[in-house]
């Protein structure tokens, strides 16, 4: 017999002082709405959230792990990106 | 009269809630998948919670000095006061969920007219009951549909649970004087009031699930009047056991 597993769905739960939603754990569901409520049952029995988002798991893309050094080591020696490289003149440096 | 019937009337809300939290409590380990389990075991903690509310309230009422334990854990079988329907077996996942929708989708219209009892206590409990149980009923609704209207094994697995459950949804509706009592008096809901909001509940989630409502039989069962069936001595014999053999026992 052919065996169907449901899919997998990534789920993001905003939590009630939180303004955006972060990545907790997965679920398998059938579909998006049976989905959010898994992940209700499942990541928010502890007041964990007031808000749930699900994204199956195949849509979303991923960078690959090797490509590491030249995705983001080149970053490493710009210094000059962060505003604290940046000597201000005193007169606005303490806004 | 009317305090021996909103006694009864209590018990009989606190015991839906109690017996069936009971059955779903015996998913446990043994859903189909994780995330059913957890549901499932959500759905019975929320109704073990109702149950204590109301064992605790039915408690005072009765002024005996009865507390939800006692109530909860040392009456024999014919003292409970629960619809025959939540103290059926669970059978396969199908039937849980069936039962579990026709039951929230009739608590839900009872605590809804609940919020406006004179009894405040029930009206507060009501409150708090209602949201728990508006997610019971979607939840189950939703698998009942997607089982219902699946592959024809899902789908002839839901048509059974129904037939086999239906029966003993005419219980939900009959009428007696403990009902009229609490419902003249202000403290309670005829069920009459609430059949038409759970009618319509049920033949719009069957009619989407592609399911057959069953044929109108003679049987009423009699769970409400203590009348159980022989499914319920062992249900009690597991949930009661520890306080029969330790007394007093607390965690």
């Amino acid at each position: 017999m052919e065996r169907k597993e449901w899919p997998l769905w990534e789920i993001f739960i905003r939590s009630r002082n939180g303004l955006d939603h972060k990545h907790c754990g997965s679920v398998h569901a059938p579909d998006a709405r049976m989905a959010l409520q898994a992940a209700r049952d499942v990541y928010t029995r502890r007041q964990e959230g007031v808000s749930i988002w699900v994204v199956r798991a195949d849509h979303i893309h991923a960078s690959d792990p090797d490509a590491k050094p030249e995705m983001f080591d080149p970053a490493d020696d710009k210094i000059y990106r962060h505003p604290t490289f940046y000597k201000l003149p005193d007169e606005v440096d303490h806004m | 009269m009317t305090a021996a019937a909103h006694l009864e009337y209590v018990l009989r809300l606190a015991d839906n809630a109690l017996i069936l939290g009971q059955r779903l409590s015996e998913w446990t380990g043994h859903a189909p998948v994780l995330e059913e389990e957890l549901a499932l075991a959500n759905v019975a903690l929320d109704l073990i919670g109702q149950s204590r509310l109301l064992l605790s309230h039915a408690g005072k009422l009765e002024g005996a000095g009865r507390d939800e334990d006692q109530l909860a854990f040392l009456r024999v079988d014919q003292q409970y006061r629960n619809l025959t329907l939540v103290e059926l077996p669970n059978g396969d996942f199908g039937r849980t969920v069936a039962r579990n929708f026709l039951f929230s989708a009739f608590q839900r219209p009872l605590w809804d007219a609940l919020l406006s009892s004179r009894d405040v206590e029930l009206a507060a409990i009501a409150e708090k009951s209602l949201k728990e149980t508006r997610y019971h009923l979607r939840h189950s609704a939703d698998w009942v549909v997607r089982l219902g209207d699946g592959t024809d094994e899902s789908h002839a697995r839901m048509q059974s649970a129904l037939d086999y459950l239906w029966p003993y949804t005419e219980e939900f509706f009959t009428e007696e004087f403990v009902d009229n009592e609490v419902a003249t008096s202000g403290l309670g809901v005829a069920c009459a009031e609430v059949q038409p909001a759970w009618e319509a509940t049920v033949r719009s989630v069957l009619a989407e699930a592609t399911l057959k409502i069953p044929a109108q039989t003679a049987f009423r069962s009699r769970g409400k009047f203590g009348v159980h069936t022989e499914h319920m001595g062992h249900l009690l014999a597991e949930m009661q056991h520890l306080q029969r053999a330790h007394p007093g026992a607390r965690w």
